[in-house]
């Protein structure tokens, strides 16, 4: 019981540890790219440790909850996503349950918003989740093409079906699944082209308008905790995961500072362009890919 | 942070972090904030230094009064900066905010910004250039070091001074909070 909940604390301080410090290396790229020198690789840590030793004002009990909710239910994400060769459930079905805890997050964040009252952070959360409706098909219609080619919806399967060398990958299988995972995935990360709902100049950073102080600091290590779920559960798919922690996580980082890459490059997406963007070229490469896995 | 953890060992760690990250507010009052983006971009990268851009007063830690400040746009900057969290500084910025510049006679401009906020600290100059504020910015976080940069505090126990000064020239402003 002791052990596992001690279990359960480790894997959240560690995801938290792990996002900030790939938060802070992707400053570092972007400004590399732009020609700067940037922040220092530590500084997401410096400014989560600022955010809670400032003073924080509430806009209510239903702000407080969702913001704990946004924060617990991505922790809650994480523990279904296996790190290596460290998982603590196993069980069929973790793929679905994934997909849809993640989206608490979301939720929770739009109950902050509602307590806070903002309109520009209403603005933000309608723009959050009409993006999900756009990603989520095609991501889906990827997940369901792998779950009928490894006959398994458990992560661990999956991970298991790919083992045996780099040719097994659903990365060499099922290349253009990949892909639309790929775009997919930066949709669900937030990063450039799709980041229309945490635009700071337009929109004023969105869902966290009102957030201050702690409340921020949890928004921050909530997106640190995000980026590791996303890019791990990337990895575990097409990557065919790893049994040693250091190659894992040298996967996630590849993964993270490719989005990165192209994120610091291309612009903006309107909302709506983003959307139809993914139900057009997105959801037809993967409707194609599913028709050649099937037939 | 609760009061019993105020001026612990816990306070000097928040104030090591919080002088290595200082997230300023895109509040742009005169013709001053035309010195910001070459300080944050490419050129002279204040990103280095852990200072970046904030959206909103209520993650923000430094307002900047750019330049010359109208009287309407003064009930505005007040209402910013009491929606901001402690701990906030107040950087006064060229020589409006200072004696009014080259608005010393106007009708409608204020003079000196030290009489409405708190001001931590002045960057001199018409305009002060991006090696000027970065030399600003360096300076306030030796305050915050120190422990000089108290703007925040003052604004609490003199209220009545400033908000006497805030009422002789607006007549009223509105509390919101």
């Amino acid at each position: 019981m002791i052990i596992t909940f001690l279990q359960f604390i480790l894997i959240a301080v560690f995801a938290m540890a792990l996002g900030l410090l790939f938060i802070g290396l992707a400053k570092k790229t972007v400004a590399r790219t732009q020609k700067r020198i940037g922040p220092p690789f530590y500084q997401p840590y410096l400014d989560v440790l600022k955010l809670f030793g400032k003073d924080a004002i509430t806009h209510g009990f239903i702000f407080d909850f969702g913001s704990i909710m946004a924060f617990g239910g991505m922790i809650a994400t994480l523990f279904f996503v296996p790190i290596a060769d460290i998982y603590l459930y196993s069980m069929s079905g973790t793929l679905i349950l994934v997909i849809y805890l993640m989206a608490v997050a979301y939720l929770g964040m739009a109950m902050a918003t509602v307590g806070s009252g903002n309109p520009l952070a209403s603005v933000g959360i309608s723009r959050a989740l009409t993006q999900m409706l756009g990603y989520e098909i095609p991501f889906i219609v990827v997940l369901l093409t792998l779950i009928y080619n490894s006959q398994t919806s458990s992560i661990v399967g999956l991970i298991e079906a790919q083992q045996g060398g780099f040719l097994n990958w659903n990365l060499v299988n099922i290349p253009l699944g990949t892909i639309v995972a790929f775009i997919a995935l930066l949709g669900l990360m937030g990063k450039k082209p799709f980041d229309a709902p945490i635009a700071p100049s337009e929109i004023a950073s969105g869902p966290v308008v009102e957030h201050g102080g702690k409340y921020l600091g949890f928004m921050m290590l909530q997106h640190a905790v995000a980026i590791v779920v996303e890019t791990a559960l990337f990895v575990n798919l097409f990557l065919g995961g790893a049994q040693n922690i250091l190659i894992f996580i040298l996967k996630m980082l590849i993964v993270w500072l490719l989005a990165t890459l192209i994120g610091s490059i291309y612009p903006r997406f309107k909302v709506e362009e983003g959307v139809l963007f993914y139900w057009k070229w997105p959801l037809i490469t993967a409707l194609v890919q599913a028709v050649i896995i099937i037939f | 942070m609760k009061e019993k953890y105020k001026n612990s060992k816990w306070q000097e760690v928040i104030n090591w972090a919080q002088k290595r990250s200082l997230f300023m507010l895109h509040y742009c009052t005169g013709c001053g904030a035309i010195e910001l983006p070459p300080t944050m971009t490419s050129r002279y990268d204040m990103s280095r230094f852990g200072i970046g851009p904030a959206a909103t007063p209520r993650q923000a830690d430094i307002l900047i009064i750019t330049g010359y400040l109208s009287t309407k746009t003064l009930r505005r900057v007040i209402y910013t900066y009491e929606q901001m969290q402690d701990p906030k500084y107040v950087l006064g910025f060229g020589s409006c905010t200072i004696n009014g510049g080259m608005y010393w006679d106007s009708y409608n401009t204020v003079k000196q910004l030290d009489k409405y906020l708190p001001v931590d600290l002045y960057i001199a100059g018409c305009m002060p250039r991006p090696e000027a504020i970065l030399e600003g910015f360096l300076e306030l976080k030796n305050k915050i070091e120190v422990g000089d940069a108290d703007g925040y505090k003052r604004y609490k126990t003199d209220y009545e001074y400033y908000k006497s000064n805030q009422e002789n020239v607006l007549g009223e402003v509105k509390r919101r909070q």
